[in-house]
């Protein structure tokens, strides 16, 4: 075998602390390596020029690199490796940046380190062999999690792009957390006069399908051939023949359940439609309060009924769906701010969140429009919005900047004189941050022209006096205490990852990051994609977002979903297990441990059982390998010569030399 | 970094591609210094790490060996970390039976994000390797030689050359 052996400087990012030109005469001693040299950059074009270059003129089947992560730039080479003419699986990369130089500090100790990475590489290739991708057809269906507005943004892309798509939402109704907000900034419009039209395109694209009130339960299979098993919640009517008439909400006896689409700031019959714009608008039964399904005695909103749509039987239902990619639009959930002793941990009404106050300035909201505090009803005079309410601190694990509590405060603020002219408006903040278009010039109206009162510096504690709440803090431009009485207190509380997001990238296979947002492929070239190919993601279930980043990453995750199933087919990765028949022993053992079923028992022309594996479904994690006993299946690219034989490029075998 | 005072040692480690390689490449992003005697062998899965391959390094005269993948629930192949965990722990209990001091083998998990974890991990472990010192030369010349260990590890006793 002759093997080309390729020491990238990156620049001075492996050449400062890393001697290049002696690692890759280093490289020159090792087994089959005919020729090795150093290169400023390999990745860029005259680098990978010059690897196809010398795969010509040298006449070599093998080509290791010694440069980045492999995570980064493998493909990259692999497919500098094909355009030589050369199978791409004969090429091995030794990571020589993130593992060598930019750990250590010692210059020899890291070319040591450097070479023998490099040796194993070598090692490894040396057992390589050509492998060829097999070709498989997918579905073209995209699947939604979510129906915020970056689900709906990204289910209307792919909609309109041919695809069908299949969107789940968990709420009653799709809109996500814009649905509940009363304005936008820095605009000022109506959230739901632009969001709406959005949620009728989707109730009334013939190419999607919206299955509200449900979850995912479990995700099988494989880029372009996932299988999703939706479980649809019981809402005890019948879907297909209500018409959201809403006579059963006017007419239910139960007002125990607290109306979360108000952010429970008053309560809804059980039965109930969330909002007026609600798509689908349907009515669903709560069966915590439901006297029918709770004391079994009731059932008025059944007599009522024009369509006789009720039905207290119903229960949940499964739903298999075949899908080609997912899109995940899970969103966030709002820092649950009772952690907070000096803030009251619930103790005052008339401290409240950013929601819930946008649920007060809304027209559909509670009060209807009319900003009127908890507790009694009157209007407020004095509001104070207290920011960085579970976000940059980290006493309370949210060390990260949620990125729009400043924004959504200002807006708060211009609505407040809006509505109340003659009120005032104090923030305590910590910095602005207003990086978007229009956004800083925003905060500068909420100040100047709206006279909000902005207060540099943290509130230690809220207590109640008379008809009030004072809010005692630091104003650390002016350096003094400062005690504002207000009537009404509002949170800009921080955002945090969806509840149950976790045990979805269970499902999906999409791990999430320390705070539980979900993480991305690549922080700057793959901001949406997973790791898990075909599974994308929109929205602020990757991280704290606004609308318009929100939308966009909807837009772009539908984009890759189009792409990805615009192929008519797709290649799978051949790095998958393999059986030696003439070894196996039909034990089935690797059948057993296969997370993806990928193997299956089939019978060889005598009739012995022997294990197979469907090249497409498998997806090389080698668990196999390790599970049979006769080693007689073998992961390829990662065979256990393979591996062993990085072993002993590091370690070299002291036994058997004496053995020998 | 104290570890690093005297001679390098020899440390082998076996990262599974989605977790603990991207947490290692995360740390190198962050320039998070690690001392310089770990060497990467990268898996697919830490499901993939056969025992015996850690026992072949450490009988090769390794004198350490660190595996980690992602951690549990949280597997890019959803479960192959459960059957390593299961196979890690019993090797791990296994080696002083064959005379191998368990200290020299570790496992953790460390998933892409935790750069800073890995950090630790690296420097802790290599810490204790380095504490141990190098690993004592196993290197039996004869089939008696073979029948003593053999003798001594059947009794419990540990062999004399791995301490």
């Amino acid at each position: 075998m002759r093997i080309g052996v390729f020491i990238c400087h990156c620049g001075s990012n492996i050449a400062a602390t890393v001697d290049c030109p002696s690692v890759a005469a280093t490289a020159l001693t090792y087994p089959d390596v005919v020729f090795s040299t150093d290169t400023m950059y390999a990745c860029s074009e005259p680098g990978q020029d010059a690897i196809i270059q010398a795969v010509k003129e040298k006449n070599l089947d093998g080509v290791v690199v010694a440069s980045c992560s492999p995570r980064m730039h493998e493909p990259t080479f692999r497919r500098a490796v094909e355009r030589a003419g050369l199978n791409r699986y004969m090429f091995e990369m030794a990571n020589i940046r993130e593992h060598v130089s930019w750990i250590g500090k010692t210059k020899d100790l890291n070319t040591g380190k450097a070479a023998e990475l490099v040796r194993m590489a070598v090692e490894k290739l040396r057992r390589d062999r050509p492998l060829l991708a097999k070709r498989f057809e997918t579905t073209k269906r995209v699947l939604v999690i979510g129906g915020g507005v970056a689900g709906i943004q990204a289910a209307l892309d792919c909609a309109d792009g041919g695809l069908e798509v299949i969107m789940v939402e968990r709420e009653q109704s799709i809109g996500g957390k814009m649905a509940k907000l009363d304005k936008t900034f820095p605009t000022v419009d109506c959230s739901s006069c632009v969001l709406g039209p959005k949620m009728v395109d989707v109730a009334q694209n013939p190419n999607i399908t919206l299955y509200a009130c449900s979850e995912i339960e479990s995700v099988g299979g494989y880029v372009g051939n996932f299988q999703v098993t939706i479980r649809k919640k019981a809402t005890y009517v019948d879907w297909n023949k209500c018409t959201g008439c809403g006579l059963c909400t006017e007419k239910c006896p139960s007002r125990k359940h607290p109306d979360t689409f108000n952010e429970n700031l008053c309560n809804a019959p059980s039965i109930n439609i969330p909002f007026p714009q609600a798509i689908p608008k349907k009515a669903a039964i709560n069966p915590e309060t439901c006297l029918m399904l709770t004391k079994g005695k009731c059932g008025l909103c059944a007599k009522v009924c024009p369509t006789k749509c009720i039905d207290f039987e119903q229960k949940d239902e499964l739903i298999n769906v075949d899908v080609g990619a997912v899109v995940v639009a899970t969103g966030y959930d709002l820092f649950d701010w009772h952690k907070y002793p000096q803030y009251g941990e619930g103790r005052y009404p008339d401290v409240i969140t950013s929601l819930q106050y946008e649920r007060l300035l809304s027209a559909s909201g509670p009060t209807g429009g009319h900003i009127k505090r908890p507790s009694d009803g009157k209007e407020p005079k004095n509001v104070v919005f207290i920011q960085c309410v579970g976000s940059r601190d980290k006493s309370v694990g949210r060390p990260y900047c949620s990125g729009f509590c400043c924004m959504y405060t200002a807006k708060q603020t211009i609505l407040t004189k809006d509505h109340l002219p003659d009120s005032q408006s104090y923030v305590f903040y910590m910095d602005i941050r207003s990086p978007g278009k229009m956004y800083d010039e925003f905060v500068r109206r909420a100040m100047e022209e709206y006279g909000a009162q902005y207060v540099r510096g943290r509130v230690s504690m809220i207590y109640p006096k008379d008809d009030k709440l004072i809010v005692r803090g630091a104003d650390t431009l002016i350096g003094t205490q400062v005690e504002v009485p207000a009537d009404l207190v509002v949170l800009a509380v921080g955002v945090e990852a969806a509840h149950g997001a976790v045990q979805l990238g269970e499902k999906l296979r999409v791990a999430p990051d320390q705070y539980g947002f979900f993480v991305e492929s690549h922080p700057k070239l793959k901001p949406v994609e997973t790791n898990t190919a075909g599974v994308f993601l929109a929205g602020a279930c990757q991280g704290p977002k606004d609308i318009p980043a929100s939308v966009g990453q909807g837009s772009a995750a539908a984009a890759k979903a189009l792409v990805l199933l615009s192929k008519k087919e797709l290649e799978s990765d051949p790095a998958v297990s393999r059986v030696n028949p003439a070894r196996c022993v039909g034990c089935g053992k690797c059948a057993q441990t296969c997370p993806f079923g990928a193997i299956k028992m089939v019978e060889d022309r005598f009739g012995n059982p022997k294990a197979e594996v469907i090249d497409t479904v498998c997806q090389g994690c080698g668990i196999c390998t390790v599970t049979c006993p006769q080693g007689a299946i073998q992961l390829e690219h990662f065979t256990d010569n393979q591996i062993l034989a990085e072993v002993n490029a590091l370690c070299p075998p002291k036994i058997l030399a004496n053995c020998e | 970094m104290p570890a690093q005072d005297s001679r390098e040692l020899r440390i082998v480690g076996f990262l599974c591609n989605w977790c603990s390689y991207g947490g290692a490449d995360t740390a190198g992003v962050g320039r998070f210094i690690q001392p310089t005697d770990l060497r990467v062998i990268r898996v697919p899965c830490s499901g993939r790490i056969d025992p015996l391959f850690v026992v072949r390094a450490l009988m090769n005269g390794a004198d350490g060996v660190l595996v980690s993948g992602c951690h549990p629930r949280d597997c890019h192949y959803s479960e192959g970390n459960y059957y390593a965990r299961r196979r890690l722990e019993l090797l791990k209990r296994f080696l002083p039976i064959t005379g191998i001091d368990e200290r020299r083998f570790e496992y953790t998990w460390v998933s892409a994000s935790e750069g800073q974890r890995w950090q630790h991990v690296v420097t802790e472990f290599t810490r204790r390797i380095h504490e141990l010192g190098p690993a004592p030369l196993f290197n039996p010349v004869s089939e008696a030689d073979w029948n003593a260990l053999a003798l001594k590890a059947s009794q419990g006793l540990g062999c004399s050359c791995h301490g």
